[in-house]
């Protein structure tokens, strides 16, 4: 079990946006997380990443208790992710952003850099990355703001597979994908999981989902309704009425 | 030769001033890379002025351990200035920098050993030109290969984004610290060469309006690469004494030269040689600062 | 006591009017202002020349600084930050401008009268004398007490009732949803700082007649004291800009008497330090100190 949360809550004012909930996560799976818009997914996985503390409840990543450690702690452990609405570095190259995700595995160069030198692996391990994405190294110097949005989402994964991770969690990384390119995408994912990379995947895309994911768990208002594989959750009518109420109030 | 030699004995002061000036820009040039806006420089400059001018005159401290022992206290200094303030942004933080620069200015102004208001004279004039130009040279050198470094890039990603930094493994308040501490060291060195080179210094030399002339030279320079303070100081520094035939209204055009490079060039002077670059940034609507 | 509480009173309606123009600016453009000190001093020379040159009458003469200083903060946001907007410009490269124009112009204010204090004619300021109790106190602090809050119930109602006011918000809130729905963006930021110099200016002519004294250096001290006040009351926020200057106001006066002459301004930055590192957001503003 690379990832476990017993009882995870977080409020926001009188707001319980994540509502006790008890996650497990297999190493080498693919977890999906859906829900209706607002159910707390990303607070769930703002939780799980480091970015906020947790009002209630555990986080034990790898064995160990992480409960109370913030992002750049659980980075360093081996959690990676990205972000809704993509968060590149716009204004450094494409190559730049990758190098900075690499952070956690690159020795601190400043007296090395002190002389003059050739410039090291790193910038090789990266254009590789690049490519892996399918990005290509004629972008590597390109701004990252001024990539077309497909791209900065591939460079923002590139950015997260650079710091060599256990667990990447991905949100909602097919937002604006054609059928092409959300194709590619779960191809992509397959190889990660084939290397040894566990995966958390929030989306929309029921397709994606429901291909590329081993368990789905289902958020509405916070809690968890439903854990489960992908073709018993596309039957349950309690994940149905989450789905079709929000839609009746919609 | 023999012009050149003459040129520098004319001017040398200004050559001085602009050398010390150039390492104030660049003492703000790394606070300002990581994205945090600093007002408390001139305080540092001060502190670093004041502690090596005293150890000199009352423990006959050698110039270079003085000048070290002022780079230090300015320094540990800033440590509270860098953690208390980790979390603001912007004019925030601006704001709360020039605060605890005024408040270590007053300090300074209420101690009896610094002289307080009359301030300290008869500093011996122990800064030579080569002494501040070599500093220049060497920290200018090192900011610049800084730069390049995983620790560079992480201060500027941290000006990008700070969250996403954080999320890839960068600890935030330990670098923004580390900028904050390394600006202070520099500017409490120049400090030190600054107080030998003017005789006598008062906490007035390190209050608002100097706290504001550093970042007028970093910002107006530019801040994409070392270069730009540099620039910056130099240009700015030199001016008055260029102007110096308008006399009475010599400011005016300064204030005029200063607006048009500003509203013309947002972004400072070394932009111009990457027109490119900046318009994209622009277009792009990307880091406040660089 | 009676007269510390007076002058507490007095020095906290001029922060205040001086603030507001200075909060009204960054709350609607998010652009520090460094040439608000400058209008200040600028409205009490104006209200001078009125009277020395154009032998104009005291309150003629502050309508005339109020109406010039109006019209050199439209003129000001033409020249220093309508390019700069334009260009997406950072905010800092706003901040520097300004303050190069706040050179020039206080070079060419000391150029005219030099850079020395001076005083109005005799006898065109009116001096009264009030007395309460045992206390003897000034009359004209008292009728620019009444003036400054007048005027900042004046603004409340521009802001609250008025098209005006509602398109300041609009665009204070979201600029670019402001346009999309149909605010004229220029003619608000245009009497955006119409307002704000005009309130700044008049400002530095209360405070000129109250001391019967104005040099070109008299917006410096005001600097620093406006960044206080708009941090104490809540960035970006009008009421806070008030609140926040009377409590400044009483705080200097306060350290006048209890505290040695050069701990004085320790008060004011000691303040403002420990506001941002506790509650950046200060006592009503909305914003985030997280805002860059």
């Amino acid at each position: 079990m690379l990832l476990e949360t017993a009882g995870l809550t977080k409020r926001f004012g009188g707001v319980t946006a994540v509502n006790a909930v008890d996650l497990a996560v297999d190493e080498r799976t693919t977890l999906g997380l859906i829900g209706p818009n607002g159910a707390g997914k990303t607070t769930l996985i703002n939780l799980v990443s480091g970015v906020l503390v947790a009002d209630e409840g555990t986080i034990r990543f790898a064995g160990a208790d992480v409960t109370r450690e913030r992002a750049h702690r659980l980075a360093a452990r081996g959690i990676a992710r990205t972000f809704q609405g993509v968060r590149v570095f716009k204004g450094l190259s494409a190559l730049d952003n990758v190098l900075i995700g690499a952070h956690t595995q690159l020795r601190p160069d400043v007296l090395t850099r002190l002389v003059p030198s050739r410039r090291p692996a790193e910038t090789v391990d990266a254009l590789a990355l690049l490519e892996r994405v399918g990005l290509g190294r004629a972008r590597a110097h390109a701004l990252a703001g001024e990539l077309p949005y497909g791209d900065q989402r591939r460079l923002e994964i590139a950015r997260a597979l650079a710091s060599r991770p256990r667990l990447l969690i991905l949100d909602e990384p097919a937002a604006g994908m054609n059928a092409t390119e959300s194709a590619a995408l779960r191809g992509l994912m397959r190889s990660l999981v084939a290397e040894g990379l566990t995966i958390i995947l929030i989306e929309h895309d029921v397709r994606l989902v429901m291909g590329a994911c081993d368990r789905v768990v289902v958020l509405n208002f916070g809690r968890k309704i439903a854990d489960a594989a992908p073709a018993e959750i596309q039957r349950d009518p309690v994940v149905r009425e989450a789905y079709l109420g929000s839609e009746d109030a919609a | 030769m023999d012009v050149v030699l003459d040129f520098l004995r004319t001017y040398a002061t200004a050559i001085a001033v602009i050398g010390i000036s150039a390492l104030l820009a660049l003492s703000v040039w790394l606070t300002l890379y990581a994205g945090q806006l600093t007002l408390g420089n001139a305080a540092f400059m001060g502190v670093g002025a004041y502690v090596s001018a005293l150890l000199g005159r009352h423990l006959d401290t050698p110039f270079p351990l003085a000048l070290l022992a002022g780079a230090i206290t300015a320094g540990i200094v800033a440590v509270p200035l860098g953690v208390t303030v980790f979390r603001l942004r912007g004019v925030y933080l601006a704001i709360a920098t020039l605060a605890f620069g005024e408040v270590v200015r007053v300090i300074l102004l209420a101690t009896p050993i610094t002289g307080k208001g009359q301030g300290l004279n008869g500093i011996p004039p122990k800064t030579e030109l080569w002494q501040i130009y070599l500093s220049l040279a060497v920290v200018a050198y090192v900011l610049w290969r800084v730069q390049g470094s995983t620790v560079g890039r992480a201060w500027a990603a941290i000006r990008e984004d700070e969250l996403a930094s954080a999320s890839q493994g960068i600890d935030v308040g330990r670098f923004k610290l580390a900028a904050f501490v390394i600006g202070a060291l520099i500017a409490g060195w120049s400090g030190g060469l600054s107080a030998h080179l003017t005789f006598s210094i008062d906490p007035s030399d390190f209050g608002f309006s100097k706290a504001v002339q550093i970042l007028v030279f970093a910002i107006v320079g530019g801040i994409p690469n070392v270069l730009g303070p540099i620039v910056g100081a130099a240009l700015f520094t030199a001016l008055p004494e260029i102007l110096r035939p308008l006399k009475d209204y010599r400011d005016i055009f300064q204030g005029l030269i200063l607006l048009g490079v500003i509203v013309f060039l947002p972004r400072g002077l070394v932009t111009f040689l990457d027109v490119r670059r900046t318009r994209k940034l622009e277009q792009i609507g990307a880091a406040d600062v660089a | 006591m009676v007269e510390q509480l007076y002058n507490a009173v007095f020095v906290g309606s001029i922060y205040a009017l001086f603030a507001l123009g200075f909060a009204l600016v960054f709350s609607v453009l998010d652009i520090l202002n460094l040439a608000h000190p400058t209008t200040f001093m600028l409205g009490a020379f104006a209200a001078y020349f009125a009277m020395a040159t154009l032998g104009l009458p005291w309150y003629a003469a502050a309508v005339v600084a109020f109406l010039a200083c109006g019209a050199f903060g439209v003129v000001l946001d033409r020249v220093a930050f309508a390019p700069l907007r334009r260009r997406s410009a950072p905010a800092l490269s706003a901040m520097i401008s300004s303050l190069a124009v706040s050179l020039i112009v206080v070079r060419l204010v000391e150029l005219r009268y030099g850079g020395d204090f001076i005083t109005f004619p005799a006898g065109v300021v009116p001096s009264l004398v009030l007395r309460l109790g045992d206390a003897v106190l000034e009359g004209i602090r008292l009728g620019i007490i009444v003036l400054s809050i007048v005027l900042m119930l004046g603004l409340t109602y521009v802001v609250r009732r008025t098209q005006l006011g509602r398109d300041l918000r609009a665009l204070a809130e979201n600029p670019r949803a402001a346009r999309i729905l149909g605010v004229d963006v220029d003619r608000a930021i245009a009497a955006t700082f119409f307002v704000s110099s005009a309130l700044g200016g008049l400002a530095g002519v209360l405070l000129a007649f109250a001391y019967n004294t104005l040099d070109s250096k008299m917006g410096l001290p005001l600097e620093l004291r406006a960044f206080t006040v708009m941090v104490v009351g809540g960035m970006g926020s009008l009421p806070g800009a008030v609140i926040g200057a009377y409590i400044l106001g009483l705080g200097e006066v306060a350290s006048l008497v209890y505290l040695p002459t050069e701990l004085r301004d320790a008060f004011a930055f000691g303040l403002l330090f420990l506001v941002l590192v506790v509650r950046p957001t200060g006592l009503l503003g909305q914003r985030s100190a997280d805002r860059v």
